[in-house]
């Protein structure tokens, strides 16, 4: 079996543009939540949004490239391209060696909608354009990574609702783990426009607490009311421990565990019994003691029965281990498919500046919030392992464990 | 006409109006391949309200002979 290291990170969200800025949104508790007018206009229930600019690419990529990628894809092309420089690859190493690609996406709903629209008024599929169809297919992010930067190996887009990230990575580490492939571009990507998430809001999973947009998304805290959609893209490059030694690269941690399982139970309403049982095998997995753990990056979106399920989870799990609990969605909200891949990142800038970002507008826990170990405030400590959540509809859940290195 | 195709053709597919010559090949000029000949297809029809087909377009070589096309299904 090989060991899995993380060689490179890449990362572009609403917390910022690159692994600097992101650090310093992390380490000062900046909100990236905003109220989007548009949304109002739209009939939405809740116009809570996390904010990022789509990026322009004209500079980067040929028409011909850029025709292909919808929203979700250039936010994912930017974060590879940094993850990729961090690792120290460039063209001629993608060229000479088979390079996999694993990326989480479930959704492509605006290239849909748009051809749609086109189709039903014009009645002339032509006008729909040649971009559409790979623009609104889920493995358009795969797609397009694998053809941009020419990679070679496996090329797959893991479709696991909110754990698609999080999958993502734990399936590319397996494929490492078992000499299937040495390195492997791991990641999510979620689109943040409006047409994404209108049937999410239709079902009253937001937050409507607009007069106040940073104190919206409120993991764990008592009087949380829903969540708030975000997005952008995350990328981890990982490798096999012997590649990266010999290639001299930079080896940021180690990808010890991958637990998943499903809950079999309701599409929507998570339990505790699914999720506790991920943990398990996580922990299993990674070969430690459970006290080894430093720090829970929790999937804890701000929902009411998926914040109290996460947390009598963790208290199964952990019992009186009192380890640091977070949700970084308090700053990001939830970034769904890519959620799974940034929290692996946002976790690993604060394991390798030795803080815990502030779990923003826990002010009072609930029963369950009681019982663990959670601060709205940042706890500046130095950790060497990680545990970061992830769950989806339908039951699915993902947990990994990263160690330090 | 002539002024009009050029200006949306420069623009979609990021070339320079001065490189639109009559003479000039339209796959090399705009670098089409299969896919994108179907975007040159959309803009004409979307600019000029004409209705067509792929395969009417592929047989056209030049922009010259482009214009032509273009104002024979507009006066058709």
């Amino acid at each position: 079996m090989n060991r899995v290291v993380i060689t490179g990170m890449g990362i572009y969200s609403c917390l910022g543009k690159d692994l600097d800025e992101v650090r310093e949104s992390l380490y000062t508790g900046r909100s990236g939540i905003v109220f989007d007018p548009a949304r109002k206009e739209m009939g939405f229930r809740s116009a809570l949004t996390a904010k990022l600019e789509v990026p322009d690419l004209k500079k980067e990529l040929s028409r011909s490239q850029r025709v292909y990628m919808p929203e979700q894809a250039k936010y994912a092309y930017c974060a590879t391209a940094q993850a990729l420089k961090n690792a120290g690859i460039d063209q001629d190493y993608l060229d000479s060696h088979e390079v996999g690609v694993m990326y989480g996406n479930d959704s492509s709903a605006e290239p849909v909608v748009k051809a749609v629209d086109t189709m039903r008024e014009k009645k002339d599929t032509t006008l729909v354009g040649s971009g559409a169809i790979f623009q609104s297919m889920n493995s358009t992010v795969t797609m397009n990574l694998a053809c941009i930067f020419k990679l070679k190996g496996m090329n797959l887009t893991v479709s696991g609702a909110c754990a698609s990230g999080s999958h993502a990575i734990g399936l590319g580490a397996l494929l490492i783990r078992n000499g299937l492939q040495e390195m492997v571009v791991c990641g999510g990507a979620q689109e943040v426009n409006p047409f994404s998430i209108g049937s999410f809001d239709g079902i009253s999973a937001f937050s409507v607490r607009e007069d106040n947009p940073a104190a919206a998304s409120r993991p764990f805290d008592r009087d949380r009311d829903g969540l708030v959609p975000g997005g952008g893209a995350a990328t981890v490059i990982l490798e096999s421990y012997e590649s990266a030694v010999r290639r001299g690269a930079p080896i940021l941690g180690e990808v010890l565990g991958y637990g998943f399982s499903s809950n079999g139970d309701h599409i929507s309403v998570p339990n505790v019994d699914g999720p506790a049982r991920s943990l398990r095998m996580a922990i299993k997995d990674a070969g430690i003691d459970l006290r080894e753990i430093g720090y829970i990056n929790a999937h804890a979106t701000s929902t009411p029965v998926g914040d109290k399920n996460e947390a009598k989870a963790i208290y199964d799990v952990f019992g009186d281990y009192r380890v640091e609990v977070s949700s970084t969605k308090s700053q990001t909200g939830h970034e769904m498919w890519m959620a799974g891949a940034s929290e692996i990142i946002y976790s690993m800038l604060m394991m390798k500046n030795g803080f815990i970002a502030p779990n923003l507008n826990f002010e009072n826990p609930d029963e369950d919030s009681a019982k663990l170990n959670i601060s709205g405030k940042r706890v500046d400590k130095h950790f060497d392992i990680f545990l970061s959540n992830s769950f989806g509809f339908g039951g699915t859940n993902s947990t990994l464990i990263v160690k330090n290195m | 006409m002539i002024e009009k195709a050029n200006a949306v053709i420069a623009e979609e597919f990021e070339v320079e109006v001065a490189d639109l010559t009559p003479d000039a090949d339209i796959k090399a000029t705009l670098e089409l391949d299969s896919l994108s000949l179907v975007d040159l297809v959309a803009l004409i029809e979307e600019t000029f309200g004409v209705k067509l087909k792929g395969t009417d377009v592929s047989g056209v070589k030049t922009f010259g002979a482009l214009y032509d096309f273009i104002w024979e299904r507009i006066n058709a």
